[in-house]
């Protein structure tokens, strides 16, 4: 039942804050971060009630959906969604505070909008069925689009069409592949076509692209990544941060959960492809990174080199890259959530994100300069902090594998040091710009938020075995699948 | 010595009857009132009445009539049920629309309804001649209401136009009776169907197969599919809005109705069906993708939508295509849904075209949002759901229609028709586009849009629209299970 109720809950709240006089801007904003902190007390105990010695699903529901179709309500988490979950019940809080003074033009359509994607984006992490888990991949499309075409910035139009037609068209064969997957399953019920589908190995290659494809739209894996710099720098602060932190995931996990289980004769296929794209995917975002003007823009390049990571991980062929990776996904959101909402407090005080625009400013905002150079060094994997064990982890099961994959990986961590420091030097250091007199240093929200975040850097940093155990039970079984589908094809 | 009367069995034919019925009794009181919307509300009881004759009908199903000419089954009952929608919430709208025209008609709401009964009979005649017949019926009074307006120059034109190409229809239609006549020796479908299945040498008879092509042809017009669709822009754009919804679901439902019946019906035997099969696999891709190409270019929204109902009628050939009752039923979903969704995205054009600075050029929509957040917000829930993305109605009746396809071995037009579906976000969201991204660009557009009253009948439209297409998204067994109650008697 929670997870149902998870989903509803911001249904409600969205529906509340719908209804709420559009005049009454402090009531549709509480009303809007009380429902975010409920969903996310909600999902807490999540955390606590799973059992990480237990493999499959927990926290299962099984309903009749159409009953004739046999196709299911079924939703569960494991050690792949849990993290997820909580990841998109707290950055989606975040996000709301974030917005607090910087939305003030349709308050209510935006609030109801961000509560509306939440429920979608929990939707796809907990269903457990073929055609419910696409409804909620697709239903998430439209509040995203709203918000970065109804509150975006210049190019808003430009970008939020982009985002919708990229999306729409990479996920439109996932459909045709699902109904195939269920034509010869008889049902559309995941863990049931994980046991019993057994489907010729060229099918399964020719499926594994049809979802691959969506999957890596979303990610987004280099060639397909054009439409997040464009989304990123257009969509408002909190856009970004769901984008980011929670939207992009998605692709990933669909890999984990839907692709890899259901086509895993497939792997070995496509692995070298991917494998391939995503570190073009590291190297190539690095270095366009290094070359932007605007801070939003190089974050969005970053991110793409950061999911290349997640992905690298996911083919990395062993367990130990995909937990890397499930936990990178986590730490992705939270420190490019972050560096996303710090950015933000410049843009709504300056309205521009130019580099040039900045320099110096530190000794303006101390508190804003700290917490900046935690997010970026979170973000560059130092030790200590969240972003090195993910990455860590991740390079030291490609090793293993695949020890070419591995050093270009490798030098993308060198590179992302370089553009996020000198990113960092280039707002911070250097020549005060006068421009900047009467920049106000974080208020007490904004550090509240900040804190909160900085938090989690630590505890993943220092503490990574606390996520790992729930993490691995998953993983361990999916890589099982994989080597005993390519046992028995190689027989 | 006693008269024998064959059994006719009005019983089945009840539902058609009580909108005919309907539809004199309309011309009559229009003597006697002077409100003329009152005849529009009768409409809606007749329409009320005639739903509650069609569920009781469910239980005694099928009951074949006037000499097995007519068939009242769980197939005619279901477009029963798809027509009443379609003809209600059209009454809807032309009452508030009309209105504000000066067009207050008694008899347009007896044009509606006998159109409304045509298009019954269609879905239950077993027999060429009277599928003619109720074709004629529907049609005529079609060719009346698109050139209802006849102060202006577009809709006379419209009348004209789809009169012109209607008749050409007809009569490539009756040159296919003929012929399917001449090769079987009967009109009645039934009968014909078992000629064929006993005379394996008729399966390739070539008069037959040139009957059966003019007959597609024929219908290809009335449903509006590539290449025979030139008629539907300029009639659904110069057709009083309310007639547009009204005809854009209703004639292209009544169409397929007997279509499917006479394929599945009279061409079921596996030989045919391969022939035929690839006709409307080829129909349905280049319907959807013509359809879907000329509606990008679009900056009328009627025009726009007359194009993507030509997409729609691809898809729903894809439902056709597989020849099996599951496909039968996923059209008939598809029908059910598109009816709400169609005629709700036709009902809020309806309610803008209302002022004259923002006609019906998409780019008028701008800034809609801000000023009318309901009737924006229903607007882009029916371009939501026509594009197929969930959690809305137009979703379902797409994976009802895929699956069909997919289960016939056909996944290959599943695959055309999401790659459509893909395609038409551009023009669909567009709308939204402008709704909710832009603002009024000027000061006339703006002045346009302020005053609009919504209220009266056509928001009621609007509402069940709205409400059938986010329920039905989120939970369609009920129209399913409507759906699967579907089979030729």
């Amino acid at each position: 039942m929670t997870l149902s109720v998870l989903i509803l809950i911001p249904i409600i709240g969205a529906i509340i804050v719908a209804v709420l006089p559009s005049e009454r801007k402090d009531a549709i904003k509480w009303a809007a971060f009380i429902t975010a902190l409920v969903a996310l007390a909600v999902s807490i105990p999540l955390y606590f009630g799973f059992d990480s010695s237990q493999t499959g699903y927990q926290f299962e529901e099984i309903r009749p959906w159409i009953p004739s179709f046999n196709i299911g309500y079924h939703v569960g988490i494991d050690g792949l969604s849990l993290f997820l979950v909580l990841l998109t019940t707290f950055l989606t809080a975040i996000a709301v505070l974030s917005s607090w003074t910087a939305i003030t033009d349709s308050l209510k359509e935006y609030m109801a909008i961000m509560l509306l994607m939440e429920a979608a984006m929990l939707g796809v992490f907990v269903s457990l069925d073929l055609f419910l888990f696409y409804l909620f991949w697709e239903a998430s499309l439209i509040p995203m689009a709203l918000l970065i075409g109804r509150w975006g910035g210049e190019r808003r139009i430009y970008a939020a069409v982009k985002f919708i037609l990229y999306t729409m068209a990479g996920s439109a064969l996932m459909l045709v592949a699902a109904l195939v997957a269920y034509a010869w399953g008889g049902t559309s019920d995941l863990p049931e076509l994980v046991a019993n589908l057994n489907l010729p190995v060229n099918l399964q290659i020719l499926l594994f692209f049809a979802f691959g494809l969506a999957f890596a739209v979303k990610v987004p894996l280099f060639p397909f990544h054009t439409w997040l710099p464009a989304a990123h720098v257009e969509a408002p602060t909190a856009g970004s941060i769901i984008l980011a932190g929670v939207l992009l995931k998605m692709g990933a996990y669909g890999f984990m959960r839907f692709a890899i289980p259901l086509f895993p004769a497939a792997v070995p296929f496509w692995t070298p492809l991917l494998v391939t794209l995503a570190v073009i995917g590291i190297l190539y975002g690095a270095l366009v990174a290094l070359a932007q003007e605007d801070a939003k823009s190089l974050i969005a390049y970053s991110s793409v080199a950061h999911m290349g990571f997640i992905v690298l991980g996911i083919f990395s062929g062993g367990q130990q890259g995909m937990s890397g990776a499930v936990l990178q996904m986590v730490n992705h959101g939270l420190s490019t959530g972050m560096l996303f909402f710090m950015i933000g407090i410049l843009y709504e005080q300056r309205h521009t994100r130019l580099f040039k625009e900045y320099g110096g400013i530190w000794i303006k905002v101390p508190v804003f300069g700290s917490f900046f150079l935690i997010a970026v060094f979170s973000s560059v994997g130092l030790p200590g902090l969240n972003g090195f064990v993910g990455e860590f982890v991740i390079l030291l099961g490609t090793f293993k594998v695949n020890w070419v994959a591995a050093v270009f990986g490798t030098f993308g961590i060198v590179l992302a040091a370089w553009y996020l420091l000198t990113a960092v030097r280039r707002l911070m250091f250097g020549a005060f710009n006068p421009a900047n007199d009467y920049l106000k240093d974080m208020n007490p929200r904004e550090i509240a938020i900040a804190l909160s975040l900085v938090v989690f850097f630590f505890v993943i940093g220092l503490f990574p075995n606390l996520f790992f155990d729930k993490i691995n039970p998953a993983t361990a079984e999916l890589t099982e699948s994989i080597n005993i589908s390519t046992l028995v094809a190689g027989q | 010595m006693p008269i024998e009367f064959p059994t006719l069995n009005f019983i089945a034919l009840t539902p058609a009857l009580t909108v005919i019925v309907t539809a004199f009794l309309v011309m009559f009181v229009e003597l006697f009132v002077t409100d003329k919307r009152i005849l529009g509300y009768l409409g809606l009881l007749g329409l009320a009445i005639a739903a509650l004759f069609t569920i009781s009908l469910f239980g005694v199903s099928p009951v074949p009539a006037f000499q097995n000419m007519i068939m009242s089954d769980g197939y005619s009952l279901v477009l029963d049920l798809i027509f009443i929608v379609t003809a209600s919430l059209s009454i809807l709208i032309s009452l508030t629309y009309l209105g504000d025209r000066g067009l207050q008609r008694g008899e347009y709401y007896a044009l509606i309804l006998f159109s409304t009964g045509g298009m019954m009979l269609m879905g239950a005649a077993t027999d060429l001649i009277v599928i003619f017949l109720a074709l004629e019926i529907m049609s005529i009074a079609l060719y009346i209401l698109a050139a209802f307006n006849r102060q202006k120059m577009g809709s006379g034109e419209a009348g004209m136009k789809y009169f012109v190409l209607g008749a050409f229809a007809s009569a490539f239609f009756l040159y296919g009776v003929a012929l399917v006549y001449g090769a079987s020796g009967s009109t009645n479908l039934n009968a014909i169907g078992s000629w064929f299945n006993s005379n394996q040498a008729s399966l390739s008879d070539p008069i037959a197969l040139v009957g059966l092509g003019l007959l597609l042809v024929g219908f290809a017009f009335k449903v509006a599919a590539v290449p025979f669709q030139w008629w539907t822009p300029d009639v659904y754009h110069g057709a009083p809005t309310s007639v547009t919804a009204f005809m854009s679901v209703g004639a292209k439902a009544a169409g397929f109705a007997a279509l499917i019946r006479l394929l599945m019906v009279s061409f079921g035997n596996e030989v045919f069906i391969l022939d035929w099969q690839i006709a409307i696999q080829a129909l349905a891709v280049i319907t959807m993708t013509g359809g879907n190409i000329a509606a990008l270019a679009q900056k009328d929204i009627k025009r726009m939508l007359a194009y993507s109902s030509i997409a729609h009628a691809g898809y729903i050939l894809v439902g056709v295509a597989p020849g099996t009752i599951d496909g039968v039923q996923a059209v008939l979903f598809y029908l059910m849904a598109y009816a709400f969704m169609n005629i709700g995205a036709f009902a809020v054009v309806a309610v803008l075209e209302r002022r004259v600075a923002i006609g019906s050029r998409i780019g008028a929509y701008a800034g809609l949002a801000t000023r009318k957040p309901l009737l924006a917000f229903a607007m882009l829930l029916f371009m939501v759901s026509l594009t197929g993305i969930p959690p809305f109605v137009g979703f379902w009746g797409k994976l009802y229609v895929f699956r069909a396809a997919v289960e016939a071995n056909l996944s290959w037009l599943a695959v055309a028709g999401v790659i459509n579906s893909a395609v038409s976000a551009f023009y669909y969201l567009g709308v939204v586009v402008q709704m909710y991204f832009r603002s009024a660009a000027t000061e006339e557009e703006g002045q346009g849009i302020a005053p609009i009253n919504l209220g009266g009948p056509v928001t009621v439209t609007l509402a069940i629209a709205a409400i059938v297409t986010i329920i039905l998204g989120i939970w369609p067994t009920p129209l399913i299970d409507l759906a699967s109650l579907a089979g030729f008697g």
